[in-house]
């Protein structure tokens, strides 16, 4: 590990980075008194409009595990990182605010186990429940730990005070606001992302002479490696850096890995059912979707534009030697290189905000979760709505402080993004499957529900044991012994999406299923939607889907 | 009791901004005689950068400034 810190603040940047604490805290303290009930403290008063939400709901995944792991993933792997931002991230965006957002939003509830919990009653709602509340904590805690190492080895800051400084401050601006201030917070934090990252990529490309300049520089650097084709390296496992084959791509990330997150994953969807309206809920992850679709130009292009142009090599985290930095410090490694005083304050700010983002996402979807799915149902069921939403603000500081725990357990793993992965596919995955069975079949019982979700997640934790007792189990998990980790994560979400699936429907055919009444809201044919008036094209969310649906397309082809 | 309304986002985005433009701007012209030794300073980012910050900054804060009624 590198002991020597690659930049030193001046006292302007100090100063910009003391002024965004105090801007958060502010804005936490001024929305206090409008989140009284716990309609306001939990959803926001759904009062969001589609931008707002939107925003918001892009912002809460732009945690800075996002940001300077997938910054590092680019110069490990190249330009195939960028699937997680577009074929990983875009189809699923579209599909929740045209086809799921409507059941969530009518069924008016308050949370993705909520939803479970009316359509297939309180055993796979609880059981959703409680896999969410550890996930989401124990994200938190590798996002503080990703922070804090980062902040000792870019500015020399020691990792406890970080951890701590950073974390009391989302906690106490999350448990005086709740929803509102982690909302309002993560609209400011998504505009100082962008102005403080985004100067890396125009420097970048200014040094280098544009794109095929930068290009050149990387073949120059590293002779014999593709990392700049987004796809036509992905016909063999050994081609490319990753070890990855399409099919991993497509079937494993597109059409499992990333629905599951992006349509049930309640972190992001918490920010949508704010909405001020159906239409609103529906165009707030459309809207999202146009501005990911972008943020590769700070996260992805400075990667590559690390590997052409920073003198030294980057390596792996386990096996660092003095001197050297890891792959998860190129983009503060660009910062310095870059931006002098205030600028670089901008640039540490933003990665600051990226994690307060994230942060205020988990511990706000944690509070919910706790206090509406597993507290109230389970352990106090009748208590006035004063009780739940000071439940919710004690719930906010006590999940800081596991996710404090979790952040140091974190510490122990060797590889931080793998160990990430892994817990989508664990509890993730499975969830999809069973979600949209739900949503568009009326003949899924609540046993079908229950025992698909429980097969999907353990046959997932199943799959990851056996690999790490039996290596060689690895080439019929992943198809091939040459899949590396990303893949193997990839194929063991698909095979446990595909397994809950057999199971719920299996078990859906000889049980009984809930009768039309009481399906009412929660089913595709049995829903009644509000008529939405939408006098033009431009004012339907079909359209605006498609439109980004082609844009993904013609980003694939440029790419290709 | 009359509802208190809630000031939108977009002004406290506006404001943050505005702020952190005024500082960089400064800071811009202040070392234009002897920028840093990062790549590419002859450049000058900090005021083009900060002029940026401060003219999206005063957008937002003038469109949705709070209005008595």
């Amino acid at each position: 590990m590198n002991t020597g810190h690659i930049a030193t603040l001046t006292t302007l940047d100090m100063a910009i980075i003391a002024i965004y604490f105090l801007s958060v805290l502010g804005i936490g303290f001024y929305l206090k008194k409008f989140a009284k009930s716990g309609e306001d403290f939990f959803l926001a008063g759904r009062e969001m409009t589609a931008w707002v939400a939107g925003l918001a709901f892009l912002s809460a995944n732009l945690g800075s595990l996002e940001l300077l792991g997938w910054a590092g993933s680019s110069y490990q792997y190249g330009i195939l990182a960028v699937h997680w931002y577009w074929i990983g991230a875009i189809p699923a965006m579209v599909f929740l605010g045209v086809v799921m957002m409507p059941f969530y939003y009518i069924s008016k509830t308050h949370s993705v186990p909520g939803y479970l919990q009316l359509r297939y009653g309180r055993a796979a709602s609880g059981l959703s429940a409680i896999s969410f509340a550890a996930m989401t904590v124990l994200m938190s805690g590798i996002n503080m730990y990703a922070m804090a190492v980062v902040m000792k080895t870019v500015l020399g800051w020691d990792i406890d005070f970080s951890i701590w400084v950073s974390s009391i401050t989302v906690g106490l601006y999350v448990a005086a606001g709740g929803l509102y201030s982690a909302i309002f917070n993560e609209v400011l934090q998504f505009f100082l992302i962008w102005f403080g990252a985004l100067l890396i990529p125009i420097f970048g490309l200014i040094e280098t002479g544009g794109w095929s300049g930068m290009v050149a520089r990387i073949q120059k650097n590293f002779p014999g490696q593709d990392y700049t084709h987004a796809w036509s390296t992905l016909g063999h496992f050994q081609d490319n850096p990753m070890g990855m084959h399409w099919t991993g791509i497509v079937f494993g990330l597109g059409a499992i890995i990333s629905m599951g997150y992006w349509t049930t994953d309640f972190l992001v969807v918490q920010r949508v059912l704010a909405a001020k309206d159906l239409r609103s809920a529906r165009m707030a992850p459309i809207i999202g979707a146009f501005f990911k679709m972008l943020v590769p130009l700070i996260v992805i292009l400075p990667g590559l534009l690390g590997l052409a142009v920073l003198p030294e090599h980057l390596f792996p985290e386990s096996g660092l030697q003095a001197g050297q930095h890891s792959y998860n410090e190129v983009l503060p490694l660009m910062l310095a290189r870059y931006l002098g005083p205030g600028l670089l304050g901008l640039g540490v700010t933003a990665l600051v905000a990226g994690f307060m983002a994230g942060m205020a996402g988990n511990v706000s979807a944690f509070a919910t979760v706790w206090t509406y799915d597993i507290y109230r149902p389970f352990l106090r069921k009748r208590a006035p709505d004063a009780h739940y939403v000071s439940m919710g603000r004690w719930c906010t500081l006590i999940g800081l402080v596991i996710s404090i725990g979790t952040a140091y357990l974190a510490m122990s793993f060797a590889s931080i993004m793998d160990y990430v992965q892994a817990l989508f596919s664990f509890f993730i995955a499975p969830l999809f499957g069973t979600v949209l069975l739900g949503m568009l079949w009326k003949r899924i019982t609540p046993a079908g529900g229950f025992w698909g979700l429980l097969a999907g997640t353990a046959s997932s934790i199943a799959m990851f044991v056996m690999v790490k007792l039996y290596p060689s189990m690895l080439s019929v998990i992943a198809l091939s012994p040459n899949a590396k980790a990303l893949a193997e994560d990839m194929y063991r979400a698909l095979w446990s999406s595909v397994i809950g699936v057999a199971v719920t429907i299996g078990v859906s055919m000889v049980t009984k299923p809930k009768t039309h009444a009481e399906l009412e809201g929660l089913v595709y044919g049995i829903a009644h939607w509000p008529r939405e008036r939408h006098p033009t094209l431009f004012g339907k969310p079909v359209f605006w889907g498609s439109l980004a649906m082609a844009m993904l397309l013609i980003l694939q082809w440029i790419f290709w | 009791m009359k509802k208190e309304i809630l000031l939108p986002v977009w002004f406290f985005v506006g404001l943050l901004l505005g702020v952190y433009g005024i500082l960089i701007f400064a800071s811009g012209l202040a070392e234009w005689s002897s920028p840093p030794h990062t790549v590419l300073a002859e450049l000058h980012a900090p005021v083009w950068w900060g002029a940026l910050l401060t003219v999206v900054g005063a957008v937002y804060t003038i469109a949705f400034r709070p209005r008595g009624r």
